[in-house]
């Protein structure tokens, strides 16, 4: 309201104070407009394919490989073809699975959170990042598919009437997580394609403007015909509200109920009542660490400074930071109750995790989940984009070694010392896992290429051509 | 044989002139109408007398149907078709169930809010009309479109026309059928 002043029933006491006009950041800057826009983001799909493009695509298809070798490997084999053996019995498929599923939620938070909170920096981001999340969930869905060993069977996870007439525990979280993981995974696609349905549209004439019928076809099925019709945006904008309403308790719901897989087990290390609040925030830190990862290189490719702005950076950069701290709190506050508990079995699981045999994997989780996203106090790291991207690696791997000192230093040393064991992962792990970064970009590399990475309407709503009351403000 | 008319369709350059517009359109007591934004305009809406959408009455059932049926397969499959004691715990219980019943209320509920705006929205609508004309392109890039139908009752094809005009619309021709 930076022009309240200009309104009938402006209150006496602002003439007095006369308060500081506070103007708000612009979200998309050299005043662009609407043609701008529309001729950018289509642009990049109707362009043709940069070379950077197909050298990407063929490193990450051939690093997708991995994956997929390693899974056939292993459903050929057994599961043993893992380095899995008692008392780890849960180690990197479960890490990743925890890892992958966190990165999406930063994707969730930017759709829905922040579109409920009003944060109209989201919309320059949020295509992307939902793109990022649905990814995400699938690279995440990978492991615990195939760590049930006969994939064949996974269906006996939904309450499928089967020959044994018998059905799932529904007490247990790890069922409660089936539910969870496939109710966000198709929330997200929804949330996602509804986003999408006005660019389609606007995609959809220009093929057809250029003769390209098959495109111009294949975009106009998913766009349902939408001609910007107000009764319809009326329609849609409160069914997109909609979604972002259900959207936000359901990622706070994912990940608790992700923690409970841990929190309601009785594992030293595990049993905690701040597991819920605490895996909330580190999965949407190391979301945005993803995010921020995704978009800089993005921003720079396809030059999208003017709608990627440093405001958009610094407001990135400033919820790694306070997610990053609340992850901090967290590992610290981990540690008092241990002590403050008195139970020697949490005080032992959280004395073994800094200073046992996995210290080295502790440690590395602190300097880089608690120390780096500290860096982002400072205005000058914030504006320097290459560095702010080689933060968010960090974050990246910070969060990654943090599932791992969880999962595995409590599984390796439980109750009783004669159980003990050191996990390490056999090859086959590491390659279906580092596969996935390729699964993962082979899939954003197409969306990249077939779908508008930005949402056109909203980042036009944005903008001061959009505003009817433009120069004075009625609301 | 000439195509039937569908209606008139007039051009506005930027946000206000259409918002006034609207408001011109909706006080001439015109009901098949609409403009045609490249983005949602704020307070269009009022401006064109649109009242609140429906969807949310869709998302309510939609709500209640996945909490009924998350809430109910699991007293089924746990307390009625195969009771089985688990650890000592109850055949079924509000508490363990909610988790399950609480996610399958968000996905019904989803789907019910995506199927009713299509429904409240008439879609997939893959012809019509106002697609066929040229002015859309610019309607969903750059320009703001307002289209009266000519099935309304106020509708003639020379008043509307210069009455579009007046209300400041550019560029008004027919929209054939």
């Amino acid at each position: 309201m930076s022009q309240a002043e200009s309104t009938a029933e402006t209150p006496a006491i602002l003439s007095e104070v006369n308060p500081a006009v506070l103007p708000r950041a612009t979200l998309v800057k050299n005043n662009r407009s609407f043609s701008w826009i529309t001729e950018k983001i289509c642009g990049i799909i109707e362009g043709k394919t940069p070379g950077w493009w197909w050298v990407c695509f063929g490193l990450a298809g051939f690093v997708a490989s991995w994956t997929v070798g390693g899974i056939i490997y292993l459903v050929a084999t057994g599961v043993g073809v893992w380095g899995h053996a008692n008392p780890a019995n849960w180690a990197w498929d479960i890490v990743n699975f925890v890892f992958w599923i966190g990165i999406g939620h930063a994707g969730t938070l930017i759709s829905a959170i922040l579109c409920l909170l009003r944060q109209k920096w989201r919309t320059s981001i949020n295509r992307a990042a939902e793109a990022m999340t649905i990814f995400a969930v699938v690279c995440a869905g990978i492991f615990p598919v195939f760590h049930v060993g006969r994939v064949w069977f996974a269906w006996y996870l939904f309450p499928i009437p089967n020959s044994n007439y018998i059905w799932q525990n529904f007490r247990s979280p790890l069922e409660w997580d089936v539910f969870a993981v496939s109710t966000y995974g198709t929330v997200s696609v929804l949330f996602w394609y509804v986003g999408m349905i006005p660019d389609l549209a606007i995609l959809r004439d220009r093929f057809y403007k250029a003769g390209n019928k098959t495109r111009s076809f294949l975009y106009g099925l998913f766009a349902m015909g939408w001609r910007g019709a107000n009764r319809h945006w009326s329609n849609y904008e409160m069914a997109y509200l909609v979604l972002a309403g259900i959207s936000t308790p359901l990622v706070l719901s994912v990940h608790t109920i992700v923690s409970f897989d841990f929190a309601v087990s009785l594992l030293p290390g595990w049993h905690t009542t701040i597991f819920p609040p605490y895996f909330v925030a580190g999965a949407i830190f190391s979301g945005f660490g993803m995010v921020l990862t995704l978009m800089l290189p993005l921003r720079s490719l396809y030059k999208l400074e003017d709608l990627i702005t440093q405001y958009h950076i610094d407001c990135m950069c400033k919820i790694t930071l306070a997610t990053g701290t609340i992850v901090g709190y967290a590992y610290g506050m981990e540690f008092f109750i241990a002590w403050y508990s008195t139970n020697p079995y949490e005080g032992f699981a959280f004395i073994n995790r800094a200073f046992g045999h996995y210290a080295w994997a502790y440690w590395i989780m602190i300097s880089c989940n608690v120390i780096t996203p500290q860096f982002f106090w400072f205005k000058k790291i914030r504006e320097n984009t290459a560095l702010v991207w080689i933060l968010s690696i960090f974050v990246n791997v910070g969060m990654w070694f943090e599932r791992f000192v969880i999962i595995v230093t409590s599984l390796a040393r439980d109750f009783l010392p004669s159980s003990w064991g050191y996990y390490s992962p056999s090859i086959v792990e590491i390659f279906t896992f580092f596969g996935t970064f390729g699964v993962f970009s082979v899939l954003f590399l197409l969306f990249i290429r077939f779908l508008p990475i930005m949402p056109m309407a909203e980042l036009k709503a944005v903008t001061p051509e959009a505003d009817p009351h433009a120069g004075h403000d009625h609301h | 044989m000439a195509a039937p008319l569908h209606g008139v369709i007039a051009t506005f350059d930027t946000a206000a002139e259409i918002y006034h517009a609207a408001q011109k359109v909706r006080d001439a007591g015109f009901k098949f109408w609409d403009c045609i934004t490249p983005c949602p305009v704020h307070g269009l809406d009022g401006a064109m007398g649109v009242t609140r959408s429906k969807v949310p009455r869709f998302s309510l059932v939609g709500g209640l149907v996945g909490f009924t049926i998350g809430m109910s397969m699991i007293y089924f499959t746990g307390a009625v078709d195969y009771p089985l004691i688990v650890g000592g715990k109850p055949f079924f219980s509000p508490m363990f169930a909610f988790p399950i019943a609480y996610e399958l209320t968000i996905l019904v509920c989803a789907f019910f809010t995506i199927g009713g705006m299509f429904v409240l929205n008439g879609q997939p609508m893959h012809y019509h009309p106002v697609l066929k004309t040229e002015h859309i392109h610019r309607g969903l890039d750059d320009k703001f479109l307002i289209v009266i139908e000519a099935r309304d009752p106020k509708f003639d094809a020379e008043a509307t026309k210069s009455f579009l005009e007046s209300a400041g619309g550019k560029d008004i021709t027919d929209v054939e059928g």
